[in-house]
């Protein structure tokens, strides 16, 4: 058995040159440091968004993207199939979960400013999978057709259409149309099937790729002190670690979907009045809750305008922090992005629990 | 400079080339993106207008309560009040356009989503709408209530 593995092996590297690649991953050391546990997530991210693939993928056999059929389909993937309510369940808290553990992650990159220079590139692909994550979970939302998310679309894409100049050809481009109808649903689950995993795999293959290529960030002022610099291989150590942690999280998320199932709630109806407590997705839920707080008019400007407008530019100047903090680029403490970090943390939580009770 | 060296001739004809090569790749590109572009645009479809629907008798209708009808594609909210006066708006909220309710307790006309208010002449009194409810016009003819749009 080890001869024919071993003759496999041989196969393939005579042909493909294994053995570079083996000690090339042989090479990458992880560091040791009080930061090290953060090195987690990106990893935890990874392995989310594969169960998605995979869980998204068998939902997509029994799934049917229509008005009339899409309600039912899933209540016979969750009353018929077999496993059906536990693939569905895992999909839905998986979908939360990754977008839970791509914000720590993006958070502890953020602070421990592991976006400096040379990692600009690693960063702004791990936003754009972060908005993308963010896309995912708005066009999934609305596959089941139920009321909740009927609506929670219907004031999503309008908030998308308040924008001024774009806005209005953005929200025709997500609904199919001017009003959210079925035509809305087939774009919501082209997108979320087709368009957005062919992005994500460019975005994660690049990502992938630097982070194997450039190594693990170190902490500023890591350098400074050899003495107490330790490190760990990353093949097989870390990643051995690494699979541990996956093993845990997929455990956590089969308790998640066994005692918490994802409800299906009522088929949507387009002559039916809007439901009490449409709430967006809890990501979303800090924006959705601010714009309530900005009066209806500031100075001669629509107060939804003025705060998606602001959201976006706050949006714009995170995702270019590696180009304007230039401190961290130096290797310099930098103390207000610290405070701007902190501010922007504190600012979500508040108000997503503000949202949350409301 | 290898450019030096050759005829003017030589020079400005390269220079032709390149601009009609560079012409052909950005009239390439625009014809392959403006199909992409307009493909992606939902074309207007060609709908029945609906300028009036019929509700129902006068008697069915009770005083203080409200019920979505449809007109169209689109919900209207038909408003009856205390008083037996009848009329009839656009359900759709100005505000994000979510399906608005008649609120027996309140009296009023009410959306859901961001507990935004409107009194029975379709005005918003209360929370974020911007604009008062489109409205309709009710007609009745004998028993028979219809709505119809405002010509």
């Amino acid at each position: 058995m080890k001869n024919k593995l071993r003759g496999i092996f041989h196969w393939i590297d005579e042909r493909v040159n294994l053995r570079d690649l083996i000690e090339f991953m042989g090479k990458k050391y992880v560091p040791i440091h009080e930061h090290s546990v953060w090195y987690y997530f990106g990893g935890v991210s990874l392995f989310l968004f594969i169960i998605q693939v995979v869980t998204g993928i068998l939902l997509l056999l029994y799934y049917k993207g229509s008005e009339e059929l899409a309600f039912e389909s899933i209540n016979f993937i969750m009353s018929k199939v077999q496993f059906g309510w536990l693939i569905r369940s895992i999909h839905s808290w998986a979908a939360n979960l990754f977008i839970l553990a791509a914000i720590i992650h993006m958070f502890s990159v953020y602070f421990t400013r592991a976006y400096r220079k040379p990692r600009e590139i690693t960063w702004l692909t791990g936003m754009a999978m972060l908005f993308l994550g963010m896309g995912f979970g708005f066009s999934g939302y609305l596959l089941p057709w139920n009321e909740l998310a009927f609506f929670a679309t219907k004031v999503g894409t309008d908030i998308a259409g308040v924008v001024p100049l774009i806005g209005k050809p953005i929200m025709i481009l997500m609904r199919g149309g001017d009003d959210v109808t079925g035509a809305t649903l087939s774009r919501m689950f082209g997108f979320h099937v087709a368009i957005f995993p062919g992005l994500f795999a460019v975005f994660l293959g690049v990502h992938l790729l630097l982070v194997q290529r450039q190594g693990m960030s170190e902490p500023l002022g890591y350098e400074d002190s050899p003495e107490t610099q330790r490190t760990m291989p990353f093949f097989p150590n870390f990643l051995l670690r690494d699979l541990l942690l996956w093993l845990l999280v997929l455990n956590v998320i089969a308790v998640l979907a066994v005692l918490f199932p994802w409800e299906l709630g009522q088929k949507a109806d387009l002559f039916a009045p809007a439901p009490s407590g449409i709430k967006p997705e809890w990501y979303f839920l800090f924006m959705f809750q601010s714009l309530k707080y900005i009066p209806a008019q500031v100075l001669f400007v629509d107060g939804e305008v003025l705060g998606i407008l602001l959201f976006g530019l706050a949006g714009l100047l995170w995702t270019l922090v590696p180009f304007w903090d230039r401190k961290s680029a130096a290797g310099k403490k930098s103390r207000w992005t610290t405070y701007a970090g902190l501010f922007v943390v504190l600012y979500i939580i508040l108000f997503t629990i503000l949202g949350w009770l409301a | 400079m290898e450019n030096a060296e050759q005829p003017l001739s030589a020079q400005s004809k390269r220079d032709f080339l390149k601009f009609i090569l560079g012409g052909s790749l950005l009239a390439w590109i625009a014809s392959v993106v403006y199909p992409l572009v307009a493909y992606l645009k939902p074309p207007k479809q060609a709908e029945v207008e609906v300028t009036s629907v019929k509700v129902g008798k006068l008697q069915d209708i009770e005083k203080d309560s409200g019920q979505i009808v449809k007109f169209g594609s689109k919900p209207v909210i038909l408003v009856r009040a205390a008083d037996g006066k009848l009329a009839a708006f656009g359900a759709t909220c100005t505000h994000l356009d979510c399906t608005v309710q008649f609120r027996k307790d309140l009296g009023v006309i009410w959306c859901a989503c961001h507990n935004g208010k409107y009194d029975l002449t379709g005005r918003n009194i209360a929370g974020p709408p911007p604009r008062p409810l489109d409205p309709l016009r009710v007609i009745v003819r004998g028993e028979e209530v219809f709505i119809s749009k405002l010509t």
